[in-house]
């Protein structure tokens, strides 16, 4: 086969970005970073995320894709080595099953908590507690997630990024939804994943994204009066 | 091959099992259908299905399966023929990318549209309009979305304007016309001359019905 040009349109302060990132560089894929200004899109972003307008958008020879869940198992289709998704077709569907649930149910409650106040907030920080529950409960019971110490796979990067960023979306924006008491198999399996060395060496510093965070909670606060 | 045993939970009215019903057809899958009662879920639906307790779920041999677009990933990847996803990795992600929009976007808007109070409701079907606006300006001329054969988003796109057909004229609210959607209209048309579409959907009065009954139930 021959090479691709391959180009990822981002941002520093994304998760979804750095799961993208995680991805390409499991699979040794070279490519071309371009950071992209959240607020002030470029016509580049727009031009290749005309439905969303946002990032990550992966670039191969000119054509865009976007969504960072579609975009992973792309890069798992076309580069065959070291399988990102499972192989049996059940363990897929049991790693794509918990995808969607925490994209659906966690980030995207998160995100609610993070650009909402009062009763709204109250009820996506409620949300995502019992989001926590069920991943605690459930996702932990199945062993589905490999244990970090022997590497990263699909599921593990989608949960990975989310949980890597938290800390500093709760500190910055001023709430709680994560209790490592409660939640003693996560808070575990979180510690060891922020020890990879794929995740680690190049996380952006936690003040800069706390005060990315708390930036962001001010605009919300002011632009709701 | 060897018997497998093949079940699907599902309830007569819901789109999302219709979907999955149609995969299985396509490829020619023996299943056993279990209707649940969602007013009195079944113990195994609990079982198989404890984050979400919904339909639909596909269970493989004993092994439960949730999440409609992931239960036709895996019968694609299970039963080889007839393939419903694209075969090159860049045509899969578009379908993967579209099919996503149509469960993510499209479908919860036009359900907010059928479910919301009067005051809501013009907000709610700006939403959906916009929405579908996307996906007409996608869909073309071509019978199928991204070949020569029923595919993933033909399957979730024909699927979800036949349910919109039935809610809209129920609740009074026109969201699909033949003017302002005709690529997605005349993509409803076709789809009844498409045999495992056709044979698969509920009648529409059947549906009519239901809404009715179930909007009377909600006020």
């Amino acid at each position: 086969m021959g090479e691709v040009e391959v180009k990822l349109l981002g941002s520093w302060m994304s998760p979804f970005v750095r799961r993208v990132q995680w991805a390409l560089k499991l699979k040794g894929v070279t490519y071309e970073y371009l950071e992209e200004d959240l607020k002030k899109k470029s016509p580049r972003l727009l031009n290749y995320n005309p439905i969303h307008k946002k990032i990550p958008v992966l670039v191969i020879d000119g054509k865009p894709i976007a969504e960072s869940p579609v975009i992973i198992e792309f890069i798992d289709d076309m580069w065959k080595h070291n399988p990102i998704l499972p192989i049996d077709p059940y363990e897929r569907s049991v790693a794509r099953f918990w995808a969607k649930f925490i994209d659906e149910k966690l980030s995207n409650v998160v995100r609610m908590a993070l650009f909402s106040e009062g009763e709204e907030q109250e009820k996506a920080v409620k949300e995502s507690i019992e989001s926590f529950e069920i991943v605690e409960r459930e996702l932990f019971k199945e062993k589905t997630l490999i244990g970090a110490g022997e590497g990263i796979g699909y599921l593990e990067i989608i949960l990975g990024s989310f949980c890597t960023w938290l800390p500093a979306i709760e500190e910055g924006a001023g709430f709680k939804v994560f209790d490592s008491n409660k939640f003693p198999l996560v808070n575990k399996w979180m510690t060891d994943f922020l020890e990879l060395s794929i995740v680690k060496e190049d996380l952006p510093p936690r003040d800069r994204l706390v005060s990315y965070f708390q930036q962001i909670r001010h605009f919300v606060l002011a632009t709701k009066k | 091959m060897a018997h497998e045993e093949v079940k699907l939970f599902g309830m007569w009215s819901s789109p999302f099992v219709r979907i999955v019903e149609v995969a299985l057809k396509i490829k020619g899958v023996q299943y056993e259908y279990i209707e649940e009662d969602l007013q009195n879920k079944s113990s195994l639906l609990l079982k198989y299905n404890p984050v979400y307790k919904k339909v639909p779920v596909l269970l493989h041999n004993g092994k439960p399966i949730a999440e409609s677009l992931v239960i036709v990933e895996y019968i694609d990847e299970t039963w080889k023929d007839n393939p419903i996803l694209p075969q090159d990795s860049f045509e899969r992600a578009q379908a993967r990318f579209w099919a996503k929009l149509i469960d993510d976007k499209c479908m919860p808007s036009l359900w907010r549209v059928f479910r919301s109070k009067d005051n809501e409701q013009e907000k709610a079907t700006e939403e959906a309009l916009e929405n579908l606006k996307i996906l007409e300006n996608e869909l073309t001329d071509k019978r199928f979305f991204g070949g020569e054969t029923i595919g993933l988003v033909d399957i979730a796109a024909k699927i979800t304007v036949y349910w919109v057909q039935v809610a809209q004229e129920v609740a009074g609210v026109g969201i699909i016309s033949s003017q302002n959607f005709p690529v997605l209209f005349k993509w409803i048309d076709d789809l009844l001359s498409c045999n495992v579409l056709k044979e698969t959907m509920p009648p529409k009065d059947k549906l009519a019905a239901f809404f009715r009954t179930h909007s009377k139930a909600s006020k």
